[in-house]
């Protein structure tokens, strides 16, 4: 008994730690979700396209991948906001079908972007950090970039929260997320609102982006795979919570590993969307879900 | 909040007629939802630091020539000023920084923000943030209760503590004008008491309100003037003590 608990040691800090990159791919798909009730559908691809920029950020200045969050934060940052002002605001409505279809078409058009730019080759933003492991507790290694993920995660999380619970225009969110009509009725401009939100989530995607390009390889379609990864944290851990989204990408990616450590690898994603499915079953609403 | 200042006989002039400034002046405005015509040819006026009552049956057009004046929704004939300043076209979020504010039907508090963020929100505008604690402590007097429980989710208050918390809410912009939809629905006869007893002190200050109310006692108990719709028209206007009880049930009755 002892001994299959020393030998889990290893998959769940992996799992924790993989758990970690899910949980920023998913705020900001949750996050959307539950301000503009916009399922949006190309979220993964915003991920892809922060890992490219960073790719050819890199291709000018050959610096640490992590580096160009300088340039990566901001620029997604104002794509979301333009996305959102000019695209998505014109079709917000009373039903949920024409945001959806919108920004199914974002998604199809990102990818053929991408593709004719970059050609289907696969890339990645690999550095010394993307090989390294690191010695913990002198009986087991993990790669040093899971604990990257993990680190810039949590500081991201921590952000979000104080900007969320702090500042007026976060407050100002949670309003208008509330009750749109009344958040008017107080003086709040929700359009803009929603393009303020959307402009954070894509910088969270951006901060995804760039951990998943030195995480992982990726291609131009590539983004689906993780609009999955985003929509099973925000299902696992529900909506309105930045805590929940962040432990529920620490069940999916603890799902994932520990399915593929006693069912083998072929199992990864499958024990994943079990826990999602067990998820929907008993708790619809999500683990961690408010309100 | 701004004084006004009232002579022995109120805001009455001599033989008791109305001289205070006019502050809002809807003129003769169309309204529709979609195909339906909710408002025809409605004409009202709010002069400054008065309190004027809307009153009707249910589907009367009251709310909507609230929600008009606020913003939400637009007319297709007919102007309204404020202030001089032709205000209709303008967005809810607009006619605040002009200073209308509203407290809305069936309250629409923020649920899932504290007692205190949801009065922050109500000072979302820069020009009403800069004096924000000055206006805080003021609601906070009126209020008490509000002190004590800044950091408690509002929707754990109860139905008549909400009604508070919007109006305060409504409050910390500093309007010139608020509007008051169904204040008193669903709430008991001791808070509606309460509540009117405090809209009366805001009145006080020289905020005018306009109120819509299905409760005909007590709005002209609490109005210097009352407009009466009934199908999206005003039937009968004037002040309280201007008006037989029979003018009155005919108007709102539509007999």
């Amino acid at each position: 008994m002892l001994s299959i608990l020393s030998d889990l040691k290893g998959p769940i800090m992996n799992g924790l730690l993989l758990g970690g990159l899910y949980g920023i791919i998913g705020i900001g798909m949750s996050m959307i979700f539950g301000i503009v009730r916009l399922v949006n559908l190309a979220h993964g691809d915003f991920v892809i396209l922060a890992s490219y920029l960073s790719f050819v950020t890199i291709s000018f200045f050959p610096v640490n991948p992590l580096l160009t969050l300088i340039i990566i934060i901001p620029v997604m940052f104002l794509w979301g906001y333009i996305v959102q002002y000019y695209l998505l605001n014109r079709v917000l409505g009373k039903t949920i079908e024409p945001p959806l279809l919108v920004a199914f078409g974002l998604s199809i058009i990102l990818q053929n972007l991408l593709l004719l730019i970059f050609t289907p080759d696969a890339r990645a933003l690999f550095t010394s950090i993307s090989v390294t492991t690191i010695p913990v507790g002198g009986f087991l290694n993990i790669p040093l970039i899971y604990l990257v993920d993990f680190i810039a995660s949590i500081i991201t999380i921590f952000l979000l929260h104080r900007f969320f619970n702090k500042t007026y225009m976060g407050k100002a969110i949670r309003a208008a997320s509330d009750d749109e009509g009344a958040a008017q009725l107080m003086g709040i401009n929700t359009k803009t609102i929603y393009a303020w939100a959307m402009a954070i989530a894509a910088g969270t995607a951006g901060i995804a982006g760039v951990l998943v390009g030195m995480t992982f390889t990726f291609y131009p379609h590539t983004g689906p795979e993780y609009l999955i990864i985003a929509f099973g944290v925000v299902i696992v851990g529900g909506l309105g919570s930045l805590l929940g989204t962040f432990l529920g990408g620490l069940i999916l990616g603890l799902a994932q590993i520990l399915g593929a450590h006693f069912l083998g690898p072929g199992f990864q994603l499958l024990s994943g969307y079990l826990i999602l499915l067990i998820v929907l079953t008993f708790k619809p609403t999500g683990l961690f879900a408010k309100g | 909040m701004h004084g006004i200042k009232r002579s022995p006989r109120g805001l009455l002039g001599d033989g008791g007629r109305i001289v205070a400034k006019c502050l809002l002046q809807v003129q003769n405005i169309d309204v529709f939802y979609h195909d339906f015509h909710a408002l025809w040819d409605v004409s009202l006026k709010v002069e400054e630091a008065l309190v004027v009552s809307i009153i009707g049956a249910n589907g009367a057009g009251k709310s909507t020539l609230l929600n008009t004046i606020a913003g939400v929704l637009n007319p297709t004939q007919g102007t309204i000023e404020f202030h001089g300043k032709k205000i209709n076209g303008l967005m809810p979020y607009q006619t605040v920084a002009e200073g209308i504010s509203m407290v809305p039907e069936g309250r629409r508090i923020f649920p899932r923000l504290s007692v205190l963020e949801n009065l922050e929100m109500g000072c979302y505008i820069p020009k009403a943030r800069q004096k924000k604690n000055e206006v805080l402590q003021k609601i906070y007097d009126l209020f008490p209760f509000l002190e004590e429980r800044t950091n408690q989710l509002s929707s754990t208050l109860s139905g008549g503590e909400q009604q508070m918390l919007a109006i305060g809410r409504a409050l910390m912009c500093e309007p010139r004008l608020i509007l008051f939809d169904e204040i008193s629905l669903g709430l008991a006869p001791l808070v509606i008491k309460h509540i009117y007893q405090r809209v009366k002190q805001i009145n006080s200050e020289g905020i005018a309100a306009l109120l819509v109310e299905q409760d005909i006692q007590r709005s002209l108990k609490s109005s210097h003037r009352v407009y009466i719709m009934q199908s999206g028209r005003i039937r009968l206007e004037g002040r309280p003590g201007e008006l037989s009880q029979e003018d009155i049930r005919e108007a709102y009755f539509g007999l």
